[in-house]
């Protein structure tokens, strides 16, 4: 039981990634990765609401949808659970992180429309995870997306002071580079 | 007339001009982990296209009706029943489809697309216009997910549609349908777009 949760942990992180190889939550990774430090405010965020939204999906789809026979409106009521998690957490951060709040700007809202949360809340549905099971698995995946987004704006900073030919300079070389770090990760698909 | 040519932008401009994926860069999820194959790129364009023609029409004639606060909660709950809507239809008539594009039916929900073009078109245009709207955008996206997944599938796969292109098929560079092709695929073809709208600049 442990060695699988570790498992779903580690797998979650490294192997599936969620941007690398999953490819979720590219508009974030591609729009807030300019500058390490609001990478790693974008990312704990995600991981924190990924984390709630795991839980509480879960809960929703195993005690009401499923005994009810309403499997139908999973994708509304995921959503809507999702938008309110969002609200409460920029509520949270307003409050207790004004510069944080601040530097993460619009992209706050944005959660409720990053495709890693509601995919991560699906992807427990498919795979029949139980409630430890889809906390660890979002636990992973918010992890994975910060290791992503830290590692990218990391690299990033450095192409702003190289020499990048005009055509390739900002959305594109961005791509060229999330292409090369997913091949980079690629190599870490027999860990487990 | 004036109102017609009027009418006809609005169709034409998701195309090229308005492109969501090249030009705004809406949409980037799907744009990649869909278009490993053409058949994929084509299911996914038309599945939006549905979801964006439908929810474009509801927003708009609901748009004197919500009031401003509470709009985003209702176009996402417009959008996320339609797509409901859409992926059983899905499962029911075309089952391997499904099966291929897997969660990313589900999150056309979260399609910055779809939400963008309510947001900035639907609640502030006549039913008519924004589904015009809605179709040139979706054609715009469809169109984009194929170009890509042209590429994609002929250099990683040696073939479109599934069909085996001689001279591809021999060695075809499996990375290019996985995702770091996708990425790479995508970067260069923003690129191409940039030199193309830099050198009509410098003619003008």
């Amino acid at each position: 039981m442990t060695e699988s949760l570790i498992g779903i942990f580690l797998t979650a992180i490294f192997i599936e990634n969620f941007v690398l190889n999953q490819i979720l939550g590219l508009c974030p990774f591609i729009g807030v990765s300019g500058r390490t430090e609001s990478a790693v405010g974008m990312g704990i965020s995600v991981t924190f609401v990924m984390v709630m939204a795991g839980v509480a999906t879960w809960a929703v789809q195993n005690l009401i949808l499923v005994p009810y026979s309403l499997e139908y409106l999973q994708t509304v009521s995921f959503i809507l659970i999702i938008a309110a998690l969002v609200q409460f957490v920029e509520m949270v951060i307003k409050k207790l992180a004004p510069a944080l709040y601040k530097a993460l700007g619009v992209f706050l809202p944005l959660i409720t429309t990053n495709c890693a949360v509601l995919g991560v809340a699906l992807i427990n549905v498919k795979r029949n995870y139980g409630l430890l099971e889809s906390a660890i698995n979002a636990l992973g995946g918010g992890l994975g997306f910060l290791l992503a987004l830290v590692i990218m704006s990391g690299i990033r900073e450095r192409l702003a002071i190289s020499e990048v030919p005009v055509v390739m300079r900002g959305a594109p070389i961005a791509f060229i580079t999330a292409g090369l770090l997913a091949t980079a990760f690629m190599g870490l698909s027999g860990l487990i | 007339m004036n109102n017609n040519s009027n009418l006809l932008h609005e169709l034409t401009k998701g195309i090229w001009k308005e492109n969501p994926i090249f030009v705004i860069s809406l949409g980037l999820c799907p744009t990649i982990a869909v278009t490993s194959s053409m058949t994929n790129a084509i299911g996914m364009g038309l599945s939006c296209m549905f979801v964006l023609v439908c929810s474009n029409l509801f927003i708009s004639l609901l748009r004197n009706i919500v009031p401003n606060e509470v709009r985003i909660p209702t176009f996402i709950v417009v959008i996320a029943t339609f797509v409901t809507i859409l992926d059983k239809m899905i499962q029911a008539y075309a089952p391997a489809l499904s099966a291929s594009l897997g969660i990313f039916i589900p999150l056309i929900v979260v399609n910055c697309i779809i939400l963008g073009r309510a947001e900035a078109f639907a609640c502030k245009n006549s039913p008519i216009a924004s589904i015009l709207d809605g179709i040139g955008m979706g054609l715009g996206f469809t169109l984009a997910l194929s170009l890509i997944a042209f590429f994609r599938e002929l250099l990683g796969d040696g073939a479109l549609f599934g069909y085996k292109i001689p001279f591809f098929a021999n060695d075809p560079a499996l990375i290019m349908i996985m995702a770091p092709g996708g990425f790479i695929v995508f970067g260069l073809l923003i690129a191409l777009k940039r030199t193309h709208d830099l050198k009509g600049k410098f003619t003008k």
